[in-house]
Parts: C-alpha cells; structure tokens; sequence
C-alpha cells in the first residue's frame, strides 16, 4: 500500500452531510466560534460589578492551599475540619504544595480515617448506618441487575471487575473485625504468659 | 432540608441538612428544582476525589428558583427560575476577565489548579451542591442565567454542564471541514460532543464504546460511526485501518478517570487509588489519532499523576487541549441551537427518580442498569 498526500478515500461532500446531519456546518468558521479565541480579555462579559469581590467573613480558620497568598475572597463553608481526619487534613495543607504527591496521598487517607469516624460516630450516636439502603443495592433487582449484563448486554467489560466492589465495600467492616479479632488475641495471649506466683 | 449526603465510598444517603444561608453580599439561595447525576459524580462516588468528607452533598448540575438572594444582588430576584453553570467563579480575577470562567482564582481556597465547582469535594472548593432542595449559589450576578421562557427545564439542566461540555470539547478539537473526529465513550457528554463535532464541519463521526445501549444511542442521537471495543483484540488497530493507516484528525476523550478497556490501568485508578484516573481512552485517543492531530480531553481525572502516553503524544506532534467546560460561554450559541432544532439535549435523559430515592440512582447509574444514560433527580415534593 502507497502512502500518499491525500487520503485515498474522501469523506462525503459538504451536500450530502447537511441533508443528512441536523445541523451540520452550523458552526463552520472556527474564528466564530463561543470558545475561539480561548483567552478573549474582556472583563464586563462576565457581568461582575466590582474590581475585586468582598471578603467572605472567616468564621473559623479556613484550610487553603499553600500556593494561594492566602484564603481566596469566597469559599464553601461546607463540612469544615474536624476529628482527627480533620488534623491530617490541615497538616497536608500547611506543609505540602499541590505539586507534592504526600499533599494529595495525605488527603486521601484522611478521607478514609473520617469514613472510620464517622461510622464510629455513628454508632455511638444509636444511628447506625444502613449498608443495603446507603449502598441502593436494591437497584439491582428494580432496574434489572441481570437483564442489564446478559443477553445483548454481555459484552461489556465492565463486568471483569464489578465483583471487587462489594469487597471494597465490606473492607472497612472487614478490616475492622480483622482488628479486632487481633486485638481479643493479644489479649488473650498476654493473660496467658502472665507468670504465675510460687506458692 | 433534604440533602444527598456523601457517606464513604459506594454509599450516600438523604438526610436532613442545616439550609444554606447568604454568606456573601453577592450569593443567592436556590430552591432546586431538577438536578442530574453526572458520570463525573461517580469518581466521588466511588472514593477517588482527595477531601471529599463525609457529609458531602454532590451535584453539580441543577436548576432552580431564587429563594433569597444577598445585598448586592441586581441580577436576579426572588422567584426567578434559574440554570446553574457547574463552575463557580467571581468574574472579575485574571482568569475571569479572560473568559476561562472554570479556572476562576478566587473561589477556591484549597488549589490553584482547579477553580471553583458544585458539590464535588473540598478540592474544588468545598461548597455543597445541587441534589439537596436548597443550594448557596456564590456570585449569583456572574454565574446563573433565567432559563428563556421558551426553554424546555430538562435541556436547561442538560446545559449546565454536560451538554456544554461536549460542545466546548468539540471546539478545543480545532474541528475544520471534512475532519475525522473520533470520539472515545458514548456517554452524555461524548454524544454531546459527537452531535457537536457535526456542527464544525466533521467529515465522519467515530464513537467507540463498550456499551451497545450507548452505541446504539450515538447512531441515532449523534449519527455517528460506531465501534464496539471489547469485539477487537486492539482497538488502536482498528481504528487505523478505518482511517486509511492515517488515524482521525481529532480524537476527543470524553470518558476520564474511570475508563476501561485496561484492567490493570482500571483497578490501579479507580479501585485502589493508586493514579488520579486511568488514561485508556486517553492513550487510545493519543494513539488512534494521527501525527499533527488535536487530542481533546473533556474526561475529567484527578490531580495525582497518570500513566499518560506522552512520548507517543510527543512522537507524533500532536496538540493536546482540554479544560473543565467554561459553561456560560456556550450558553447564546447553544440556545441558538436548540431553538433552531438542531439539538435537544434531554433526549438523553433516561431516568427521573426523585431525591428520596437517589442511592439507588447512582447505584444504577455505577452499574450501568437498564439502559441507563442520564439520570434526572427531582425534590420529593415535585
């Protein structure tokens, strides 16, 4: 096969795509197009009325990433650090940049140690969690959990590694009994090797 | 009020939340009234967004009404009926005033590398989002618009973000008359981009996905060429020999973080956290497309480092583009459209479960259920 300048088979003319296609070349010129060009200074098209926004009142010392100069003029205010969680949460950001891969690890720990929280939290607090609700497993038998992976739908790939989930589900239960069953062992080993007293 | 909240991976739940209140001389409070679960909803869904607490409300895509707006509010009034852009921006910073509304710096404490976004983590900002009845909207004078009285509410949801998106990804392919534009993933946003890439003068539409609902969706939504990659040992391959040896002009990744196709690049991304996103699609887009070609990148990854293909990327010259959507900038041309009928975006919506009901939604929307391609959630009293 010859490579050549041109492609050897041409796409349909220009004619025959706009009888077919709803629409087709209704935004032809890419210099009229809303995203060309991609920097466009104009600063009254956004409607912002002030050079600079007021400042959001800090409530409470408000996390930021250490490139920042500071706590940017707004910011949400939902679920603020808390726990221990929360002290890994604010060591991450006052020690590590964006640019560092411990920043982003730290966070994701501290999003796992909050999710152990919590559901000691709750438990405490007698409202337990509710896997079969939380989880809307029962999705599984409304919107045809089998019909939508068999039949005309086995092909998918996906189904290579759905059955991890429910363990990725069950590991905070499951490591947590595992930690528990080790910690009932020790134990019992420790009372065990407690030497016993010469009469 | 009524919130989604976010409980640890694979888990959410409704419950009563304390209501939003102004914080800000410039925010409004909206009484949702459709939201929609997004794909990219599934990466915090699924644990791999760094800081998304517990608590979270997720939702990003919503439209309400003004139930209260702050001081300097002159935009918008109580009982408007409003569409949202996902991103969250001042209007007035370096970015703002140059159009990149999704790179605002001014709104998002916790990183310079992302602007300000709904409902999706502390790492874009920590504000709640839209599966809840009432939302704090930042910058109400810059961000939200009145839906057009002629506008139907389910493509107002739809603009808010997906649609926009798949417009705005089009674009940054750099499309020219008779360009072959690949698509990589048949979701919302990728139909959204196919159907787009028509308008720019594609000369041939490719979408490739693992899901025939979804194919069969981008034959007759988008018109598109479509290929089933799990029936090809390399899919690379075969898209090569469809595009005479060459490979297509433009290749635009609508999948991100979650993709597969690569078990090992899936499990290390999106099972155990190991890299921000698995890069599959990107990698085949990478490699699908021709040397001097544009790579469009709309799937959303996130901010720790993936196996991306740049040496391929390098090797052919090619030019990679890609942005959170700056939403509100599509937002004219894009009623143009639809009002010219040559798009309707909530012909994708498949789903409407109210709010009560949405952990069985995105476990729904997770596993791929009963066709599913856009859920819509609506507050339980609608």
């Amino acid at each position: 096969m010859a490579y050549t300048a041109h492609r050897p088979h041409p796409n349909p003319p220009a004619e025959e795509l706009r009888a077919r296609i709803p629409g087709w070349g209704v935004d032809l010129d890419p210099a009229d197009r809303p995203s060309t060009p991609m920097l466009r200074f104009d600063p009254e098209a956004s409607g912002a009325h002030w050079e600079l926004p007021d400042r959001q009142p800090e409530e409470r010392p408000r996390e930021h990433s250490i490139e920042h100069a500071g706590v940017t003029p707004v910011f949400g205010t939902a679920q603020p650090l808390h726990g221990v969680s929360g002290a890994i949460r604010r060591y991450s950001y006052e020690r590590f940049s964006e640019a560092r891969a411990a920043h982003w690890l730290l966070l994701i720990a501290a999003d796992r140690v909050e999710f152990a929280e919590s559901r000691v939290t709750a438990l405490l607090q007698g409202r337990p969690d509710n896997p079969i609700s939380e989880t809307g497993i029962r999705a599984e038998l409304k919107y045809g959990g089998i019909r939508s992976r068999t039949g005309r739908n086995a092909r998918r790939v996906d189904t290579a590694h759905t059955w991890i989930d429910p363990f990725l589900v069950a590991a905070p239960w499951l490591g947590g009994a595992a930690l528990a069953l080790a910690g009932r062992s020790v134990l019992r080993r420790t009372t065990r090797r407690r030497p016993q007293r010469a009469s | 009020m009524k919130a989604m909240t976010y409980r640890g991976p694979y888990r959410v739940r409704v419950q009563e939340k304390d209501e939003p209140r102004i914080e800000h001389p410039n925010d409004a409070v909206v009484r949702m009234t459709k939201a929609s679960i997004c794909g990219s909803d599934l990466h915090l869904y699924h644990g791999m967004m760094p800081d998304t607490r517990i608590g979270h409300t997720f939702g990003h895509e919503f439209i309400g009404v003004v139930e209260q707006v702050g001081p300097s509010v002159q935009r918008l009034q109580r009982g408007d009926r409003v569409m949202v852009p996902f991103n969250i921006y001042c209007g007035s910073c370096w970015f703002c005033a140059r159009g990149l509304y999704s790179n605002c710096h001014n709104v998002n404490p916790n990183a310079t590398a992302v602007g300000g976004i709904y409902g999706y983590s502390h790492t874009t900002g920590g504000y709640d989002g839209g599966q809840a009845e009432l939302v704090r909207v930042p910058f109400a004078d810059v961000g939200p618009s009145v839906i057009p009285e002629w506008m139907d509410d389910e493509d107002a949801l739809m603009l808010t973000d997906a649609c926009s998106t798949g417009y705005f990804g089009a674009q940054l392919g750099d499309i020219v008359e008779g360009d072959i534009v690949l698509v990589l993933g048949a979701g919302p946003v990728g139909l959204y981009a196919a159907k787009s890439a028509w308008f720019m003068g594609a000369g041939r539409v490719i979408v490739i996905d693992h899901l025939d609902y979804r194919l069969e969706r981008a034959r007759t939504f988008a018109h598109a060429e479509t290929y089933n990659f799990a029936e090809y040992d390399d899919i690379v391959v075969h898209m090569k020999k469809i595009t005479d040896h060459l490979g297509a002009d433009v290749a635009i990744d609508c999948v991100g973080a979650e993709a597969d196709g690569n078990l090992i690049q899936h499990l290390a991304a999106a099972k155990f956290t190991l890299q921000g996103g698995s890069p599959t699609a990107l990698n085949w887009a990478i490699d699908s497309v021709r040397k001097g070609g544009t790579v469009s990148v709309m799937g959303a990854y996130g901010p720790i480092f993936s196996a991306v293909k740049f040496g391929d990327a390098l090797n052919k010259g090619l030019t990679l583009r890609m942005n959170q959507a700056p939403v509100k900038r599509q937002w004219p041309r894009l009623f143009e459209h639809i009002r010219n009928g040559h798009l309707k975006p909530s012909e994708l919506i498949t789903h409407r479960i109210p709010l009560e009901h949405i952990a069985e939604g995105y476990h729904m929307f997770s596993a791929k259920l009963d066709d599913c391609m856009k859920i819509v959630v609506v507050p339980d009293a609608a």
